[in-house]
């Protein structure tokens, strides 16, 4: 069932970004079954209620790959499906990166990498003071993302203070904006660095469910506690895609239909389901600019 | 003398604290500085020590923001502008979280801390970033009264904090700091002097020495820069029709450029800027820098005195 989710959040994924014509699909890719066993088995949320007090947080600080995110919130029914075709279009309550303000069931606006680890762990430290045990904060982070000194200063902190309802997720897909992690920046030993920093830190098959699932158990019940949890998720960039995969040309391209046709297929083909192209072509392909509301004159 | 602004600033703080069970502080290793150790010692659990790291304090305080916390991180205005600028801008300004920004230590009056430490264009940065709210309080009760208006709204904001001790501005009876209002302090017909911050009280004896010039010169105080109150800078330069903006800041972006961007479209009159005139600051005592830097009550009448020559060439 999680393995038909990450399927659909992979097709959902591609099809908003080539009919918006923006976003990062290989990230988005990458992340799809890990969107899986947090939005249909892990996340205690509520679509109906999506400011539930005592509520699971999920901050996407990698947040470029939302269009993963986006597909996950749909299907789990926070706003209709086909509003994923407002993605990357004005007006639209999917904005290129995540708006908390606009978006049922995104809980931080992000976009400049490095800062959602940081307010996880604010939410992570607030929500233990008010008393309120039952959540946990999940975090997914990126590789690329982890250059940022930032995302270093959050690991101390919640080190330091004990943030063992933070479960963090690096979406360690081996390649960042210009090429791979090790020829750009490398993070290794990057389990090493979250054990030195004081995490919990257990390694998994990205793509596989079950060991995903069985991290996050761990992570949220029978750790040590005391200590923030981090998952290093082993994945492939624009996984799903033979020409996406690994290649770095796809962190922030956005595929055009017929392309984006030829990888829906494969990605059928790949994941033994009926082969299905993009659902658009042929027919309203990419959105065109439509007229638009005037914004409100105010001074300044 | 009058207490430092920045005590009055951590008694504040604890004041707060005790009303608002929500009320945090976050500390980047300066409390004794900023003063927020008094709420470290008052309230130790709603203290959070984050170290020497700026950007990860102004994303705690907007994830304890989101959990429904009302987050004061206090570190010195360098470091929240210009370390944290980003951090300020996309996790806390962006979705408009209600996290409280003192920017302590701005401007000259900053003890012998040098150019590092005094911040000179934290309004032009704070100005320039949309959602936020930002406030430069004229004296300690003023002080008071943003930090109680601060709480009441739900929203960003950033306010100043200064080191020294100044001078008490003489309020009407009755007067209260509003959000995007200025107050008339003295009534005049040939120059305004448009304060904001301590440097108001500056021009109130810049006014008096004008007299015996035969110049007559209007006050305003601005403690808001943004929103900037339009009316009163557009009635200031129809009144008087000429303006003195003076400031404990830059005089690029910070209460100069925002009184110019208004009276231009509303009122275009002649304007002279006092401020630190685009430089970093250094080491000194507080009285030769305001010397060195031009910005002592003789260079306040300097000013105005050179407007008005403009003002009646035009004429």
């Amino acid at each position: 069932m999680l393995e038909e989710k990450a399927y659909q959040i992979r097709r959902l994924a591609l099809e908003m970004i080539t009919y918006g014509q923006v976003g990062h699909p290989g990230g988005s890719l990458s992340e799809a079954e890990i969107l899986a066993c947090l939005y249909f088995s892990v996340l205690r949320i509520d679509p109906e209620d999506p400011k539930w007090p005592d509520r699971d947080r999920f901050v996407m600080s990698k947040a470029h790959a939302c269009p993963g995110q986006y597909a996950a919130l749909a299907l789990r029914g926070f706003y209709p499906l086909d509003e994923i075709y407002t993605y990357g279009v004005i007006d639209s309550r999917l904005q290129s990166h995540p708006d908390m303000k606009k978006t049922p069931g995104i809980e931080a606006s992000g976009g400049s990498l490095g800062q959602g680890l940081s307010v996880a762990v604010g939410m992570a430290i607030g929500l233990q003071h008010f008393g309120r045990h039952k959540p946990a904060v999940y975090c997914m982070v990126g590789d690329g993302e982890s250059n940022e000194g930032q995302i270093w200063e959050a690991a101390m902190f919640a080190a330091h203070y004990h943030l063992d309802n933070l479960i963090a997720i690096t979406d360690y897909n081996k390649v960042q904006a210009k090429g791979y992690t090790h020829e750009l920046m490398s993070l290794e030993p990057l389990a090493d660095k979250w054990r030195a920093f004081g995490w919990e830190v257990q390694e998994v098959d990205g793509h596989d469910v079950v060991e995903i699932l069985e991290a996050l158990h761990v992570a949220r019940h029978r750790h040590i506690r005391g200590k923030p949890s981090m998952i290093i998720a082993h994945t492939v960039k624009g996984k799903g895609v033979s020409w996406m995969e690994l290649n770095s040309r796809w962190h922030t391209h956005a595929p055009l239909p017929d392309q984006a046709d030829d990888a829906l297929r494969e990605i059928s083909r790949r994941y033994g389901r009926p082969e299905e192209g993009y659902s658009r072509l042929g027919g309203d392909e990419i959105h065109r600019a439509s007229s638009t509301a005037d914004i409100e004159d105010a001074p300044a | 003398m009058a207490k430092q602004m920045r005590e009055v600033f951590g008694e504040m703080l604890v004041g707060l604290g005790q009303e608002n069970p929500d009320v945090f502080v976050l500390d980047a290793d300066l409390c004794t500085s900023t003063m927020a150790h008094l709420f470290r010692d008052a309230f130790p659990r709603r203290f959070l020590q984050c170290g020497i790291a700026e950007q990860n304090m102004f994303g705690v305080a907007a994830g304890l923001a989101a959990a429904g916390a009302i987050p004061f991180p206090v570190t010195f205005a360098v470091f929240a502008t210009k370390r944290a600028c980003d951090q300020v801008s996309i996790s806390i300004a962006y979705p408009k979280l209600n996290v409280k920004i003192p920017g302590s230590y701005p401007g000259l009056p900053t003890g012998k801390a040098g150019a590092t430490h005094q911040s000179v264009e934290d309004l032009a940065i704070m100005r320039a970033m949309p959602h936020m709210m930002v406030v430069d309080p004229g004296d300690n009760e003023e002080l008071r009264q943003v930090m109680s208006a601060s709480i009441e709204y739900s929203g960003p904001v950033y306010f100043r904090v200064t080191r020294a001790s100044t001078a008490d501005i003489p309020w009407p009876k009755g007067y209260r700091f509003q959000w995007g209002k200025a107050i008339t302090l003295r009534e005049g017909s040939d120059v305004t002097l448009i304060g904001t911050g301590f440097m108001t009280g500056l021009c109130l004896l810049a006014a008096d020495a004008l007299v015996e010039k035969g110049v007559s010169a209007r006050v305003d105080h601005h403690p808001c820069l943004k929103p900037l109150d339009r009316q009163a800078v557009e009635e200031a330069a129809r009144v008087t029709g000429a303006i003195v903006t003076v400031e404990n800041h830059s005089v690029l972006g910070g209460l100069g450029g925002a009184v110019a961007e208004v009276q231009t479209e509303l009122c275009p009159v002649p304007q002279r800027r006092v401020g630190i005139r685009d430089r970093f600051v250094e080491t000194g005592e507080i009285p030769e820098l305001f010397d060195r830097y031009r910005m002592r009550v003789v260079d306040i009448i300097r000013a105005a005195e050179d407007v008005l020559r403009v003002k009646n060439e035009r004429q």
